[in-house]
This record gives structure tokens, C-alpha cells and sequence, in this order.
């Protein structure tokens, strides 16, 4: 049995492809041609040597895809999945790759263009050929690579927390269904101990995901028993700037107490907000924001003092107290600095960045355990995989293609970390469908054929 | 009354099994709150709270509430870090028995807090935590206030606090100072009287302080509604002054040279950041102390940083292309692409202005309307700039120049102005005023590569409805868009609101295609 562990690969796949004289100018040909050999016949023996590597570690190298934007207004958030993935791609070839065999990364930039995000989906399974692809943030890239990744039989890791109402066979969801953080979000701000909130203010950017947790929170609540009168909705554009009337009405709708503010707001909306919240003499204390998507990566870049005390819902902080966590965080640093990545060792880690690493694991203890990157046989090993995530154990689902996950609720630090204030006892199983919204349907693989009716 | 005496019952039922009968029984003889001799009620208060200490973390539910009772009757500021000690180490339920006890006494002790603010907090939390024991201590503390609308929030804490007493006499007072106070607060409280004294079965008494609700609730309502059309006012003007402050500098260029400068967003972009390296700098060279003041140095930094760029942009490109309007449109929104994208790779996406401490917050000007400082300022920035704006075209040399070389510009060459230099100096200044607008932006938003595109169609939108070229049409575009939007919002939601606007803004176009203020005379031609 050789032992030597393949060669570590770089971060970024090397994936020039080599072409390097469509010319028919027959001069120039003849002129460079001896080079051309030279270059060929080493390129050549180069590979050679590199497939006998591989080869005598185990066969030849598998293919993943990543497929985060890495330009474009999502690069913001999703550049720190792509560099989390390829640590723990990184990590995994160093401790001997996959059944012995290399992982190689292939990385496409589909530049925060839903259309670009399908055509690259189909360039990484039909052209590249890889076994399993991590990547997406958005609901919609998500949505715009689902018919790729069905006709295709693909298998794609979702790792951002997201509205449900999805039973796809080809894509495992890591991140949170709408029962894993905002539900148990919700009802923590019910409880006693949350500070027993009995009116609500759901505020969100126009757009599926906050649309999609609203109607189901809204009738959750409804069936709690809080009265319609105590529930406000409220959307905003994309890049809304100007707060005023909503954190007016807010003030007015939290007058004497017992008020929580639910945000889905997105991205560049949230400094405004928060700002306004502040400046118009709100505070936590008055009416807590409980928000679905501010993380600790988000924060990075906001001036904190408008935010702490307020709340947020994850199922993973950089703060979480476990060893493996703790590794992992001074892991993440050291690889961001080690790779001149910005920022350096001043980088945090936050949920969906936890998700996408732990999905690469659970991944390779997929593969090891049905001994073959065939999409179908991985599928069935996946389900019911466990894998001591940095923020605790996780477990895939039986059957439904979602992630049992504990649910956190932190509060915000002036520091731009998290407290974590409550956690959900042991894991939460993921509903993709909402018992309060359809409670007739359920997702199942294995009894059923995906989407099913209950009876 | 009940919950006191509970208290006290439970306190001497688990001293006794301790053995702490001695100094418990001694304080029940004295009735627990005038005890005869200092040192004896010392010492028992001083067991009692031990006693009570131990008891918040029983598993029965009613010692809990019994011992938080005693502890909120008898304890002080003092016990804090030792029932933190005890919540970390407790479970759920001890960590809710014990919230409210830390905040009562936390609160208690805040209502003499040097801070105005801290002693406001403190007693509109005392209001929202519920509980009667509080009430002495908010009038104690509203007779000694200074500041009306601290003093404000205590009577209104207070009284609500009395909205809970079974006395009707009492209620009925406090019904009516609520009332006199327009405490928006109270409306979900008197509206839960009102239903209790209108519903089947209910007393004389119930029926009395109903009727006062009522009337207390309708003088709460009209003023609500005088206060309400006052913010919604200020938000409009607030809003008018950031798209006018956005616009000054767009209106100079497009209107008075006819360059459509699509960069001109990336300008703003460029003053906000220069706000933000002018902050980094502070903190990496100066004390903490003098912090807050570089949001004044700021300023020139940013004026001049706007004003460099803007006057490179004139000599490389735009001189080039005068008097080619779709030709600058292109070449500026290529400038525009290019400066974002540097802006993104060399500060990323993650940056973020402190505001200066007399910036945060805002004034209580009356009872329901509150207005920002930040906004206030934004608001005072505006105008100032407006009235600069003014001398310099209509009361200076430049000026005279300036709008010399609009009108007419052969005319003006032949007459010895140097077109060039004018041209070129009043680019760098617009391009000034962007960066200044970015330097105020970043006290209400963010700092990130695509500042720029938030508020350029919004810029453009308010030049043209006010009439190209025109300063004053400008600002009547921004106030009565600003003014508008405001109107619309609170009915419509924030993105019909915007639907409307631009539905609004089409119209009035069709209508009037040369905007609020059309030029007049030759240069309408030229």
C-alpha cells in the first residue's frame, strides 16, 4: 500500500486551457514549433507525473465545482464561501484526499448574474465533469441553476439559510429551512424568557425570501393567537436608503411596549435602518430587531454602535464555545492570511460560511461511505450523514435533503460578534415545508418521490 | 398589596428551615418596613435578602416570584453582580425569575443617573417592566428632574403604572393626567379600560373611568394627529435636502454646461470615502479624545478630493466632448464604472463611518416629535450650501463669468472671458459640492462602491423636473419630490411609494417637458 499522500493543489484550479496555437499562419508555426514541442513534450511528462501521483495514491483526481459570485454586488458575501471551500478542500487533500483520491477545485465566477450562475452550472457538470458542485447564496441564482442541476442529475450543496417551499433530489440545503431560524426566532420572542413580545413588526426587502418567511411567520403567529391588529408587514426596495416613516411608524406601533421588529432586510438597507432605528430615539430595550441577515461577515462592515443589543437568529456564531470551533476560526484566519486573501487574519466566520465547510465534509464522508463519486450512490450515503460541525454536530436529513441543525439566538456585541443569549434544545428537524402554510404537503425521497401530500 | 405579604410569608417559611427564625420573626413583628431600631432591621434585611438569594433558584415557581419580591422590595444596586453570578450559573427559569429584579433594581438606580438619557430609559422601563412598587420612586425622582422631557417620561411611567390599582380614584387621576400628558404610550392601556368598562357586566366604577379614558383618548388622538403631519413634514423636508444637497452640483454641471455627467454619483462616492480614510487616519494618529473631529476636517478633505477628481475627469475627458451630450453620457458612465470598481478593490465592500457623538440621537421638541440631529444638519448643510451657491453665481466675478459663458459662449470668448478656465473651474467645483454631498450622506447611510448609483437617477430626476439650468427650479424639484414622497409613504408603503413618484415625475414631464422653470430668452435656443 503506497502512503504517500498526493500533492496538495493550489487554491485556485489551475485551469488554463492549454491551446496555445489555433493560428494557421504556417510561419509562424515552423518558427515557434520546435518551442511549441519542447513545451508540449514537458507539459506532458509534467502531467504524466502528475497522474502517476495520483494514480498511485488511489486513481485520478476528483472534479468539484464552486460556483460563487465573486464579482458584483453578492461578492461581498459570497467570496468568503468560495475561500472556506477551498480550505476545506485544502484540508482534505492533506490529510490524503478522498478515498485516497486528490480533490481538485474548479472555480467559476458567475459575477452575481442569475443567468450566468445557470450557464456556468452547466459549463461545471457537462464541460468540467465534476461529481458535486458547493455554491449559490441567492434564492433566485439558486432557483435559475435548479433545472440544471435536475436534467443533468447534479448535485449541488446549498449552504445560506432560505425560505423552503424547495424539495429538490439534487441539491442538499445545509443552511437553515424557515423552522430552524426564524420560527424558533419568533417564538423564543414569545416566550418568558425572550421577554414575552405580543406585537410584531415584519420588515424586509422586497423580494422571495422575506416575502416567503413573512406569510409563513404571519401565520404562525395567527395561530399562536396573536391578533391580526398586532402584526404590521412592511417592504422596502432594494438599496432603500430613507427609514424615516418606517421607523416612525415603528415608534408608534411599539408605544407602550411589548413591540419586536422581524427584519429580513438585505444587504446595504441594513446601515440606514439601523441608523435611523437609533437616531429616532429607538432602543433594543423599547423594541429589539430580531434580523435573519445580519451575520457576523455583514457586520464586519458597519458601524456597530447603532446595533448592540439588538438580536439576531443563526444556527452558528464565531462565538460559539467548542473546541473544534475554536480550531476552526484560527483555521479560517491563518488560511485568509496565508493566501493574501483582504483582510487578512482580521476575518470572521458566520453561518453560511459554517454551512459551506461542513458540507464539504459531510460530502467526502459520503463518498467514502458509498466508495463512489455516482451521484445517486452519494445522494443515499449523504442521507442520515453526521459530521461534528464546528458549532456542534449536525445531522443530514433522512429523507427531506435538509440539514438537523440547533438554532441561536445571539445578540449583537459591540465588537460585531454574537452573544448567544438561547439555544434550542438538541437539533431541529428541517420542515422545507411550512406546517402553518402547507401543512398538507411534506418532501421525502425515500418513502416518496420529493413533494408528496400527506393524507 | 398581596404579593408583598406573599413575600414575606414565603421569606420567614424558608428562614425557618435554614434557621434563620430569629431575625426573620423579628422582622414580621415590625412589619417589615418600620422597624424599631436601625441595626436589627439592618441585620434582618440584610438575612432576608440572603435568604432570598438562595430562594430564587428553588424549583417551585412560587418561592421564585415570593424571593424576587423581597429583593425587589428591600434590595439595591448593590446586589447586581451577585445575582449576574447566580443567572449565569442558573438555568431558564432562574434566569427568568431573576431579569426582573436585576432591571428593577438597575432602573431604580438609574433615574439618578448623570446621564438625561439614562434616566429616561430608566423610567420608561420601569413603566414597561409593570411593576407598582415602582411609582415612589418615579415621583421621587420627576420632583427633582430638570430636564421637561425626562421629568415627562417619569409622570407618564408613573401614571400608567397607576392605570393597574384597584382604587378607581386613583385610576381616575391617573386616566387624566395620561390624557392632560398626550401619552402615546397609554393608548393601548386606556383602550383596554375603555373595552372593560363598555363590556356587558361591567361595575359603576369600570363605566366612570371608561368615560374618562374616552375623553382622555381623544385629546391623546388629535394632538397624535397634529404631531404626526409635523414629523411627516420634517421627513419631507429632510428628505428634500438630501436630494437637493445631491443635486446642487449635478444642476450646475448638466444645467449650466450641458454635460451629462453619469459619474457624478461616483463623486459623492469619492467624498464619502475621503470622510472615511480622514476617520481611519484619526484613529490610527490621534487620541480617542479628539476623535469626533475629524468629521469637520472631513470636509475640506472631502470638497477638495471630489473637487481634484472631478477637475482630472474635465481635462482628460470632458473638454473633449463639449456640447456632445449623448457622447460625455457615455464617457462619464465608463468613468463611473471604473471608479466604482477601483473604489470596490481597494476599499472592499466592508467600510463604515463613526458619526461624531453630537450627531447621534435627536431633540424631543415636543411631546410625539423627535427629530434627528443628523437630519437636522443635513438640513442646515443644505442651505448653506444653497445660499453659497447663490453669491458665487449671481454676486461674484466668477460667477458673472459662469453665466456669461452659458448664455453665449463664442460671445463670451470674443469679449476676452477665458472660456477654458471657467469651464474647468466651475466643473472642479460642482464636482466639489458631490463630495460634500457624500460627506453629509454618510451620517444617514452607508459607505460602499455603489453609493453613488443610489442616488444619481434620483439626482438626475429632481434637475430635470426643476427645469434645466434653473438653481431655484432645482430646489423647488427637491422639496416638492422630497415632500411628496413623504405624503405618499405612510399610506402607501416605501415601494408603491416610489412607483408613484416616478409615475408622478412621467407625467408632469408630458405635461411640461421643459420642467417647473423653463429657460426663457436666446439661450432657451442655444
Amino acid at each position: 500500500m503506497d502512503t504517500k499522500k498526493p500533492p496538495c493543489t493550489d487554491n485556485q484550479a489551475d485551469r488554463t486551457d492549454s491551446n496555445p496555437v489555433g493560428s494557421s499562419r504556417r510561419e509562424f508555426l515552423s518558427q515557434t514549433g520546435r518551442v511549441t514541442a519542447g513545451i508540449g513534450v514537458a507539459a506532458l511528462l509534467g502531467n504524466l507525473g502528475h497522474y502517476a501521483l495520483s494514480y498511485a495514491a488511489g486513481g485520478p483526481p476528483i472534479k468539484i465545482g464552486v460556483l460563487h459570485s465573486l464579482s458584483g454586488t453578492m461578492a461581498i458575501s459570497e467570496v468568503s464561501l468560495r475561500d472556506v471551500v477551498l480550505m476545506a478542500v485544502q484540508e482534505i487533500n492533506k490529510a490524503g484526499g478522498v478515498m485516497g483520491r486528490e480533490v481538485q477545485p474548479v472555480v467559476v465566477d458567475p459575477a452575481s448574474n442569475w443567468d450566468l450562475f445557470a450557464e456556468k452550472a452547466k459549463q461545471l457538470l457537462l464541460q468540467d465533469k465534476v461529481s458535486v458542485v458547493f455554491g449559490c447564496w441567492t434564492s433566485v441564482s439558486r432557483k435559475s441553476v435548479l433545472p440544471v442541476f435536475e436534467k443533468n442529475n447534479g448535485l449541488l450543496f446549498y449552504p445560506v439559510q432560505y425560505e423552503g417551499e424547495e424539495c429538490s433530489r439534487n441539491v442538499f440545503y445545509t443552511g437553515a429551512a424557515v423552522n430552524q431560524q426564524a420560527q424558533p426566532a419568533v417564538e423564543y420572542l414569545m416566550s418568558d424568557e425572550g421577554g414575552s413580545y405580543k406585537k410584531f413588526y415584519l420588515l424586509g426587502t422586497d423580494y422571495v425570501y422575506p416575502r416567503t418567511t413573512n406569510k409563513i411567520l404571519r401565520a404562525m403567529l395567527l395561530a399562536k393567537g396573536v391578533p391580526a391588529a398586532n402584526i404590521a408587514e412592511e417592504y422596502t426596495p432594494f438599496h432603500h436608503q430613507d427609514y424615516q416613516t418606517i421607523c416612525g411608524k415603528i415608534k408608534k406601533f411599539s408605544a407602550g411596549g411589548g413591540a419586536a421588529v422581524i427584519s429580513t432586510i438585505n444587504g446595504d438597507s441594513n446601515v440606514p435602518f439601523y441608523k435611523e432605528f437609533g437616531n429616532q430615539g429607538l432602543r433594543a430595550e423599547d423594541a429589539p430587531i430580531m434580523a435573519f441577515s445580519v451575520a457576523e461577515d455583514e457586520l464586519r462592515g458597519m458601524d456597530t454602535s447603532a446595533l448592540v443589543g439588538h438580536l439576531a437568529a443563526w444556527n452558528y456564531y464565531q462565538s460559539v464555545d467548542t473546541p473544534q470551533n475554536k480550531k476552526f476560526v484560527a483555521n479560517f484566519k491563518a488560511y485568509c492570511k496565508r493566501n493574501n486573501l483582504p483582510d487578512g487574519d482580521n476575518r470572521v466566520t458566520d453561518d453560511p460560511i459554517e454551512a459551506a465547510y461542513f458540507g464539504v465534509h459531510v460530502w467526502k464522508q459520503a463518498v467514502e461511505q458509498a466508495k463512489s463519486i455516482d451521484v445517486d450512490k452519494v445522494r443515499a450515503a449523504v442521507y442520515g450523514q453526521k459530521y461534528l460541525a464546528p458549532g456542534g454536530t449536525i445531522m443530514m436529513d433522512c429523507c427531506n435533503q435538509h440539514t438537523h441543525k440547533p438554532v441561536l439566538i445571539g445578540e449583537i456585541l459591540k465588537d460585531g460578534q454574537l452573544k448567544v443569549i438561547w439555544r434550542s434544545k438538541g437539533l431541529v428537524k428541517p420542515e422545507p415545508w411550512s406546517e402553518f402554510t402547507n401543512p398538507e404537503k411534506g418532501c421525502d425521497w425515500i418513502k416518496h418521490k420529493g413533494t408528496y401530500q400527506k393524507k | 398589596m398581596t404579593r408583598w405579604w406573599q413575600a414575606l410569608v414565603g421569606a420567614v417559611v424558608m428562614a425557618s428551615v435554614v434557621g434563620l427564625i430569629s431575625s426573620a420573626e423579628g422582622l414580621c413583628a415590625d412589619d417589615g418596613s418600620e422597624p424599631s431600631s436601625a441595626d436589627a432591621a439592618g441585620a434582618s434585611t440584610e438575612a432576608l435578602i440572603a435568604q432570598a438569594l438562595v430562594d430564587i433558584t428553588s424549583d417551585e415557581v412560587e418561592v421564585r416570584k415570593a424571593a424576587a419580591a423581597v429583593l425587589i422590595n428591600h434590595g439595591d444596586i448593590g446586589l447586581i453582580p451577585k445575582l449576574d453570578e447566580i443567572r449565569e450559573a442558573g438555568g431558564r427559569a432562574v434566569r427568568v425569575a431573576i431579569k426582573p429584579v436585576v432591571d428593577m433594581l438597575k432602573n431604580r438606580a438609574n433615574l439618578s443617573n448623570e446621564s438625561s438619557d439614562s434616566r429616561r430609559s430608566a423610567a420608561s422601563d420601569l413603566a414597561m417592566a409593570g411593576r407598582v412598587e415602582a411609582i415612589p420612586y418615579l415621583k421621587q425622582a420627576a420632583e427633582k428632574e430638570a430636564v421637561w422631557w425626562v421629568r415627562y417620561t417619569m409622570d407618564e411611567s408613573a401614571n400608567l403604572l397607576e392605570l393597574q390599582s384597584d382604587d378607581s380614584t386613583v385610576q381616575l387621576a391617573a386616566v387624566k393626567a395620561l390624557g392632560e400628558l398626550r401619552s402615546q404610550n397609554s393608548v393601548s392601556k386606556l383602550q383596554e379600560l375603555i373595552d372593560a368598562g363598555t363590556a356587558e357586566g361591567a361595575t359603576d366604577q369600570q363605566r366612570t373611568v371608561a368615560t374618562a379614558a374616552t375623553a382622555a383618548m381623544s385629546q391623546i388622538e388629535s394632538w397624535s394627529w397634529w404631531a404626526s403631519s409635523m414629523e411627516t413634514l420634517f421627513r419631507g423636508i429632510s428628505l428634500s435636502s438630501i436630494l437637493l444637497i445631491m443635486s446642487l452640483g449635478l444642476a450646475i454641471v448638466f444645467g449650466l454646461m450641458g454635460v451629462i455627467n453619469m459619474a457624478h454619483g461616483e463623486l459623492m462616492m469619492i467624498g464619502a470615502y475621503a470622510t472615511f480614510v480622514t476617520q481611519q487616519c484619526f484613529i490610527a494618529w490621534f487620541s480617542p479624545d479628539v476623535f469626533d473631529w475629524y468629521f469637520p476636517i472631513a470636509l475640506p478633505v472631502a470638497f477638495l478630493a471630489a473637487a481634484g477628481v472631478g477637475w482630472v475627469l474635465e481635462a482628460t475627458v470632458i473638454r473633449f466632448l463639449y456640447g456632445r451630450l449623448l457622447e460625455t453620457l457615455l464617457a462619464t458612465w465608463g468613468v463611473s464604472l471604473i471608479l466604482m470598481q477601483a473604489a470596490r478593490v481597494y476599499f472592499g465592500d466592508l467600510t463604515a463611518v463613526i458619526a461624531p457623538q453630537a450627531l447621534r440621537g435627536g431633540a424631543q421638541v415636543m411631546v410625539g416629535v423627535y427629530l434627528p440631529y443628523n437630519r437636522l444638519f443635513i438640513i442646515g448643510l443644505t442651505i448653506i450650501c444653497v445660499i453659497c451657491i447663490y453669491y458665487l453665481l449671481f454676486r461674484s466675478n466668477l460667477g458673472l463669468r459662469v453665466r456669461a459663458v452659458t448664455q453665449n459662449r463664442n460671445m463670451s470668448a470674443c469679449l476676452g472671458i477665458p472660456t477654458r478656465k471657467v469651464d474647468s473651474y466651475t466643473f472642479a467645483f460642482a464636482s466639489g459640492l458631490a463630495g460634500v454631498a457624500g460627506w453629509a450622506l454618510t451620517m444617514v447611510g452607508n459607505v460602499d462602491p455603489g453609493l453613488g448609483q443610489n442616488y444619481i437617477v434620483d439626482s438626475f430626476m429632481v434637475v430635470v423636473t426643476g427645469g434645466v439650468g434653473k438653481l431655484a427650479g432645482t430646489i423647488w424639484a427637491s422639496l416638492g419630490i422630497g415632500g411628496l414622497n413623504k405624503l405618499i409613504e405612510p399610506i402607501s408603503g416605501a415601494v408603491y411609494g416610489k412607483v408613484f413618484i416616478l409615475v408622478g415625475v412621467i407625467l408632469f414631464l408630458q405635461w411640461r417637458p421643459q420642467g417647473l422653470f423653463a429657460a426663457k430668452g436666446r439661450s432657451a435656443d442655444a
